[in-house]
């Protein structure tokens, strides 16, 4: 296969539309209509309980910093206070931008509009984003939240760790948009009636920026900003480590979620940060399923999906090792086993979108 | 030329709830309000081509199962982002336990 052209004005994206991968019907796990309106019902109620906790906690921690700024006893405070700013925002804004986390829309409204803000992605951007990303995943050329391209740049990956990345990409599109609205290749996914909106959110993310910059200035310390904008690089870890692991090492150009998502088993803690994206088979397969709710959809439709991984550390070892072959073969993937009680995987769907290539998928 | 086609049954789909329908090659959504009232839409979302009878009835809103952008069932209009485009809707008409609509 040639080489993947990344940009969604590139060919990649043009042969997408053309062999019908873009857009595609997807597969999906039968599950009883009765079951399935269950697990969408939604509640307040779970979103709550967690948004008091996490905006509680961040409030906590910050003061902690704060009064011990100047000695080493502030570390801890600032550790804890940057994971859930620069990490639980991810999730936060990933959820509420779906309209899931909340029954009520003005909560789900607003928790999306601070998440966006301090995960660093215009609000109005990004809500179009990641539409696409639920209708072309890991569709090479149309899907623009591909987060591991081939072949894998790792000294990219690992910044990511610290944002960096992210963070050089985010202020000069921010006074982009801030000037002259979406780019050229953010006006492919969001409509013109919202390109109005994208520069609005944008002026606003640059003058809090420049009021709390003016603010270190002014006090000659860096403390505002370890209170705004820092966390999203020294808390960016947790949510790459989680968001790696979503579609690392998998395929791309396929139609069935099975073959591109990885669900992982984690602890409570990274739960509550990621709010349940580690079941993110059984979230793009059912979109519409609330966070709080995936656990139970994991037990209605696991016989039809691969093995979760059960640790981080396990994704990650299967993950790693697949990525560095990839440098060498951009084409390699990790195919799973599906457990007897699957049906078998589609890949009849995207063969025949590609072409029906025989060497064009190798996997192990 | 319109004309009335029979979709179902009334007790064919649970209140608060839709069923899809099918006819000369276009599909419909088939609701079941809160109140007992029936309507229809088109069956596809105006954002992509997902079918709304896999989504989610809210009261009187339909929630498209793939991106999760709301319609108002009773006049079509988009009431959620990422639909920006009004769901066509057409006439029911609710007779002998069957409901009709009428299709172009």
């Amino acid at each position: 296969m040639a080489k993947r052209d990344y940009s969604l004005l590139g060919s990649d994206g043009a042969r997408a539309v053309e062999t019908g991968l873009a857009a595609a019907e997807w597969y999906h796990t039968d599950v009883p209509r009765k079951v399935m309106k269950e697990l969408m019902q939604r509640s307040d109620q779970p979103a709550i309980r967690d948004t008091i906790i996490l905006y509680g906690c961040m409030i906590a921690f910050a003061a902690g910093g704060i009064a011990l700024w100047g000695s080493w006893w502030c570390v801890p405070f600032w550790a804890a206070y940057g994971v859930l700013y620069g990490s639980a925002s991810d999730s936060r804004w990933h959820e509420c931008g779906h309209g899931t986390a909340f029954k009520t829309p003005w909560m789900n409204n607003a928790v999306y509009e601070i998440a966006s803000f301090m995960i660093m992605r215009n609000s109005a951007t990004w809500r179009w984003s990641h539409a696409r990303h639920h209708t072309d995943t890991y569709i090479v050329g149309r899907d623009p939240e591909i987060a591991i391209m081939r072949p894998p740049a790792f000294v990219k990956l690992i910044g990511a760790f610290f944002g960096i990345p992210d963070v050089i990409a985010f202020f000069p599109r921010m006074i982009q948009n801030a000037l002259s609205g979406p780019t050229a290749e953010e006006r492919t996914f969001v409509p013109q009636s919202e390109w109005a909106k994208v520069q609005r959110v944008a002026i606003l993310y640059t003058a809090i920026y420049a009021a709390t910059l003016a603010t270190a200035v002014w006090m000659g310390s860096i403390l505002p900003l370890m209170v705004i904008g820092l966390p999203r690089m020294y808390g960016a870890w947790h949510h790459i480590m989680t968001g790696l692991l979503q579609h690392g090492g998998l395929a791309d150009n396929v139609i069935d979620h099975r073959l591109n998502s990885r669900t992982v088993y984690m602890n409570p803690i990274s739960r509550f940060i990621y709010w349940n994206m580690n079941y993110h088979v059984e979230h793009h397969m059912f979109p519409m399923v609330p966070y709080h709710a995936l656990p139970r959809l994991h037990e209605t439709i696991k016989h039809d999906l691969p093995a979760p991984n059960r640790s981080i550390a396990e994704a990650f070892a299967e993950m790693w090792p697949a990525l560095r072959r990839q440098l060498a073969y951009e084409d390699y993937f990790l195919r799973r086993d599906l457990p007897p009680t699957a049906k078998p995987y589609r890949e009849d769907f995207h063969r025949a979108a590609l072409g029906d290539l025989p060497d064009a998928l190798p996997a192990e | 030329m319109p004309q009335w086609i029979r979709a179902c049954a009334t007790d064919d789909i649970d209140e608060e709830d839709l069923i899809r329908f099918d006819h000369a090659g276009a599909t419909y959504a088939i609701y079941h309000s809160p109140e007992g009232d029936f309507f229809a839409t088109a069956g596809l979302c105006t954002h992509e081509n997902v079918h709304l009878c896999d989504g989610l009835v809210m009261g009187h809103l339909i929630e498209c199962p793939k991106h999760n952008g709301q319609f108002d069932y009773r006049t079509g209009e988009a009431r959620r982002t990422p639909v920006c485009v009004n769901l066509r809707t057409f006439p029911v008409k609710v007779e002998g336990g069957d409901v009709y609509i009428e299709v172009p």
